[in-house]
Formats: C-alpha cells, structure tokens, sequence
C-alpha cells in the first residue's frame, strides 16, 4: 500500500469514526449538516431552514400526544393480496419488503391517545410503507378508529401522507374513498370533531378523499397537496406547466385558494391540536382576559 | 354499417366484410352468380365474429368502453327518460359541461338525473373537455342531488369518464375537495341513488359521483383506481404493459360483480352498445328500473345507513390476533 492510499484509508477511518451513520444528517433543502439528535428533539424540523424532514408515523404521534398515551387500534388488520396482483414483482413480496423496513403491516398507524390529558381518536399515515398508499387495511384501520371515537364521543386527527390510493389493490383501493368517507359521514352526523393534518405529500385518492373535508384542514409548510401525482402529469404535460401545477401544489398556495385554514409548523402542532379541540369541545373552559 | 370505426381486433371482421362487398360489386358488374361463395364467407364472417366477441380481453373491453361511437348520457337520457330540463352551474364559479344534470321523468315519475358526458367529435370534445371534469361538475352533481334531496327524488348518475380533469385550474379549484365533499354527501343523501358506469369509470373522477344504493355496470365498461395505460407507466414504468395492466387490475364488470363492488351487469348488444344504441338503453332502463324498485322499498330513514354499511364491507386484508 503506497502512501496515498493508506492517507485515503485513514480518512475514510477518521470520517467514519467522526461521522457514524445517523449521527449527522444532511438537509436536503439548505444542505446544513444537522445533529440528529437535535432534528429529533425538534419534531424533524431543520434548525437551519426549518425544512420539515419526513419523520415516521411512530415519530409524528410521539410529536403530538402526550407521553405514553397512544394506544393502538387495528394492530390485526394486514394487508392481503385480494387480486394475486404482480407487475414487476408480486404484490406479497412488496409487502413484505416493506414490513420489514417498517415493521409494520400497514401504512396507517392508528389508535386513541391524549393530547394535553385530552383524550383523542389518530390516524397517521405511515410514507415508508409503500408511499403511505391507502389500501383496504389501511381503509380498514382508519375506520376503526372513527368507530371508536363515534362510540367514545373523541375528536379524531388524520395525519394525512399519501401517494394516493394503492394499486396493488384495484377497485378495492379506490373503494377506500369512498368508505371512509361514508364512515365520516356518520361521523359528522354525530356532531364530533374531525381535523385533517395534510404533510408532504398529500396527494391523488387521499387528497381526494378524507384529507381535504376536516372541519378543519391544517398544512405543514411546504407540504405538497393536490391531486394529480408526479408520474401521471409529467408524462402529458410540458415542464413549465408541470412547474405550475407544482407550485399550486405547495401549502401556501392551497391556502391561498381557500382549501386549507392554516399552515403551521410542526413544533407548535400538538399546541394548535390542543387548542382548536378545547374551542370546539361540547363543554370548553371559560378563558378570562 | 360502411360508417361503422373498427378496433384493432376487429381487423379481421373488417376484412372480411370487405371481401365479401368486393365479391358482390364485381358479381354485379360481371353478372355472376356467387350467392355460393358469399354464404360461406358470412358464415365465416359470422363464426369469427362470436369467436372473437365471446372471448373479449379485458383489454379488448376497455376499448369497447371508449369506442368512439359508443354511447353517452345524453344518449341513454334521451332514450330512457322524457321530458328533460338540463340544469346548469354549481352556484360558485361556473358550468362544466363535462357532467350533465337535470330534471327527467323515469317510467313517469320525475327524478334528478346526472351524467359525465363526452363529445362525438372535436368542437364537442372541446366543449365536454373530452368527458374530463372540472371541480364546477362534481359541485354542480352535489348541487343538484341536494335538490333532489329536498324535494324527495331518486338520484340516477351516469358514469363515463377517463377521470377528472387533472390541471392548473383544476387544482385551483381544488378537484380534490369537490371529489371528496361528494363522496361523504353521496354517502348520506336521504333518497335513493342508483349508479350506472356506462363507458369509462376512472378512478376518483368517476367514483366522485358513483357513490350510491345499487351499482349497474354495462357489461363492456369498466371501473378502477386508474387506467391501464397510466398504470403500466407507473408500475412497469414503461407504456408497453397496458394489456397486462388491464388484466392485473381486473377492470371488467364480471371481475367487480365477483368481488362484490358491483350489484348488477347490464348486458350489451352483441359487439359493444354502439352496435345497437335503442337496445343498450333498453337494457339499461330495465336495470335501472329494477334497481329503483328494490331500493323503494327500504324506508328513506334506513338508506344512509345502508349505504355506509355497503361501502364498509368493500376491501379484503388479513387479521389474525
């Protein structure tokens, strides 16, 4: 080994040794180095630009509910393979990739918690898990959680990031629109509280579906939202137009045409929740000013 | 039928027909007798023409749904209701004219009736926005099932879309939210709802309007989360795989009757709708008088509910303890 290559060994030795993986991440948005454990005491939220990292469902409950009060509903309910689907690979196998990088088997995190002692119905869609996409478990989880909440008179939080509908699953993906909704429509009769959390991204079937009816709709900043995806537009459309349709897309442009009431950083989420469910609770506390 | 379009597999029933008007103008002109040779010909004519229509692809299907002289609404409106007064605008920003709307009488009695509406040829097209609706359609469908609603008259909806509008000024409007707001007021409107997927029934643009008591499907239409071409891209991220897709997706009426998303297949003439309009639609106006008939007789308090329980069962997953 000559001089120059045991130099470069040693550098590769010193930056692993300084720099394990996980320890430091970059972000992708200002391209910062960031301590990783600081993204995490700050919900995911870059320190530098304030870029709301991807943070997993477990991680975004934890972000808002209070500690150790998350209860999980639906844990049975698995994704199935109804239609033997295979395109490059079979739809089995995909699963259970995904299993395994998420160690779970569905791409909604769903069940009852407290936020400030206040007890709540949440579902969280799960990215990692094949794009958050809504199939027929993740339907079925979903809906548990607003029988739950119907028969426990809670408010119930969606914390919508979704590709879309899965089409692994068909028509019966597509039928996941409609069922939660019909589901939320008993919900509302009920007279309880629904608010949709639309992070980035949001988009095709669930946007088309739950995420855009909450009684209150609430962004993160940034967060793309809309109902044309990626790969269908970009194959029909020119790229200024795309770029248009991507910047309508952005959070701040939903807002401004009146399909979102606010955008609020992660940070002060768990605060907003709190406070919009104490405004529109059957019984809220007096404040005196 | 010289004007009749032909689809890729109909190829060969072209030819032949061809063949046997070429055989009868040159026995015309020559005086020759071929009434032999032509007997076969249709024979053969008609053997290929079971064999081919009897096995159709799912595929094969899909482009019976969007042949372009395959029936529309306004088509079926014409033939199954009478006296229809068109109703326009969602009474926010506009009138799509992708979905239309309005007052009809059905076996005499009134109803609403909607439907997504194509175009027969290129000024039409641009006026039906090839069938692609805009948010003003699905606010305009909701506006007037709310009428329906407050004067206690059944809802018949008509879907035939290759989906929503998917633009700039779609999104603007949100195509989401009016997608959305339709499926959970679809859900609970308190009269009945009969839904027909006569042609295209693509993804979230038709569903926007396909919630309902009892779904019809015409037996060459089809139904699913996306289009096989669109998802051949997607999946196989090339164009090549749409006959695989098709079949993958399982978007015919047969598959969706099995796996329970559909009430009923109305049958079509031999070879697809187009090939007998005054027939298709009397196919249709006897299942969709069927389904009214069964539907009546649930007490209007109980529909709702029904309807939310039949949309929950939708789905398969695994549960184990």
């Amino acid at each position: 080994m000559n001089w120059f290559n045991k130099l470069k060994s040693g550098i590769r030795t010193l930056v692993r040794k300084r720099m394990p993986e996980n320890i430091w991440v970059k972000c992708e948005r200002c391209e910062q180095i960031v301590y990783r454990k600081k993204l995490e005491q700050n919900t995911g939220i870059c320190p530098h630009c304030k870029h709301h990292f991807r943070i997993s469902s477990a991680e975004y409950i934890a972000a808002v509910l209070d500690v150790d009060s998350f209860e999980e509903i639906g844990r049975e309910v698995k994704s199935a393979d109804p239609l033997a689907f295979v395109d490059l690979q079979p739809y089995p196998d995909r699963i259970k990739e995904y299993r395994k990088r998420t160690n779970m088997d569905a791409a909604v995190l769903a069940g009852v918690g407290k936020i400030n002692d206040v007890p709540v119905g949440i579902a969280v869609h799960e990215f990692g898990f094949m794009g958050g996409s809504l199939g027929s478990a993740e339907g079925e989880r979903i809906c548990r959680v607003i029988d739950r909440c119907m028969r426990d008179q809670l408010p119930l939080i969606i914390v919508c990031r979704s590709g879309g509908a899965r089409m692994q699953e068909s028509i019966f993906s597509l039928m996941q629109m409609a069922k939660v909704n019909a589901k939320l429509s008993q919900f509302a009769d009920a007279g309880l509280l629904f608010i949709s959390v639309l992070i980035d991204p949001t988009t095709a079937g669930v946007n088309a579906s739950y995420a855009s009816i909450g009684d209150i709709n609430i962004a993160e900043p940034n967060a793309l939202i809309g109902f044309t995806g990626s790969r269908i537009t970009g194959s029909s459309v020119s790229a200024s137009e795309m770029e248009a349709l991507r910047q309508a897309q952005r959070a701040e442009q939903v807002l401004e045409h009146g399909f979102v009431d606010m955008i609020v950083s992660r940070d002060k989420m768990r605060s907003t929740l709190s406070q919009l469910i104490e405004m529109l609770s059957k019984n809220p506390s007096e404040v005196t000013s | 039928m010289s004007d009749r379009s032909y689809l890729d597999f109909e190829q060969p029933l072209a030819e032949l027909e061809e063949k046997i008007a070429a055989l009868r103008e040159r026995a015309k002109a020559e005086g020759l007798d071929v009434t032999d040779a032509i007997e076969v010909l249709e024979k053969r004519h008609e053997k290929l023409e079971r064999d081919i229509f009897r096995n159709l692809t799912r595929w094969q299907k899909y482009q019976l749904s969007r042949h372009p002289q395959r029936p529309y609404s306004l088509d079926y409106i014409d033939r199954i209701t009478s006296d229809f007064i068109e109703l326009h605008g969602d009474r926010c920003s506009g009138n799509d004219q992708a979905i239309v709307g309005g007052l009809a009488y059905f076996e005499g009695h009134p109803i609403v009736v909607i439907g997504q509406q194509k175009g027969r040829n290129t000024s039409e097209n641009l006026k039906r926005n090839f069938g692609l609706p805009h948010p003003e359609g699905y606010r305009k469908a909701l506006r007037l099932m709310q009428l329906a609603a407050k004067f206690g008259r059944p809802v018949l909806c008509m879907v035939d879309t290759p989906g929503a509008f998917p633009g700039l000024a779609s999104e603007q409007r949100s195509i989401s939210e009016a997608i959305a707001r339709n499926l959970l007021e679809m859900a609970r409107l308190p009269v009945p709802i009969v839904v027909a997927i006569i042609g295209e029934g693509a993804s979230g643009g038709a569903l926007g309007i396909g919630v309902g008591d009892q779904i019809l499907m015409l037996e060459n239409a089809w139904y699913s989360v996306i289009n096989p071409e669109s998802c051949s891209l997607i999946l196989w991220r090339n164009r090549d795989k749409r006959t695989e897709a098709a079949e993958a997706m399982k978007i015919a009426a047969e598959d969706l009757l099995a796996l329970g998303i559909i009430d009923c297949i109305v049958p079509e003439p031999y070879g697809g709708a187009h090939r007998n309009v005054e027939l298709a639609a009397q196919n249709l106006k006897k299942a969709v008088s069927d389904a009214l008939a069964e539907i009546v007789k649930i007490p209007v308090e109980n529909l709702s509910k029904l309807r939310v329980e039949k949309f929950n069962r939708m789905g398969i997953w695994e549960e184990f303890r």
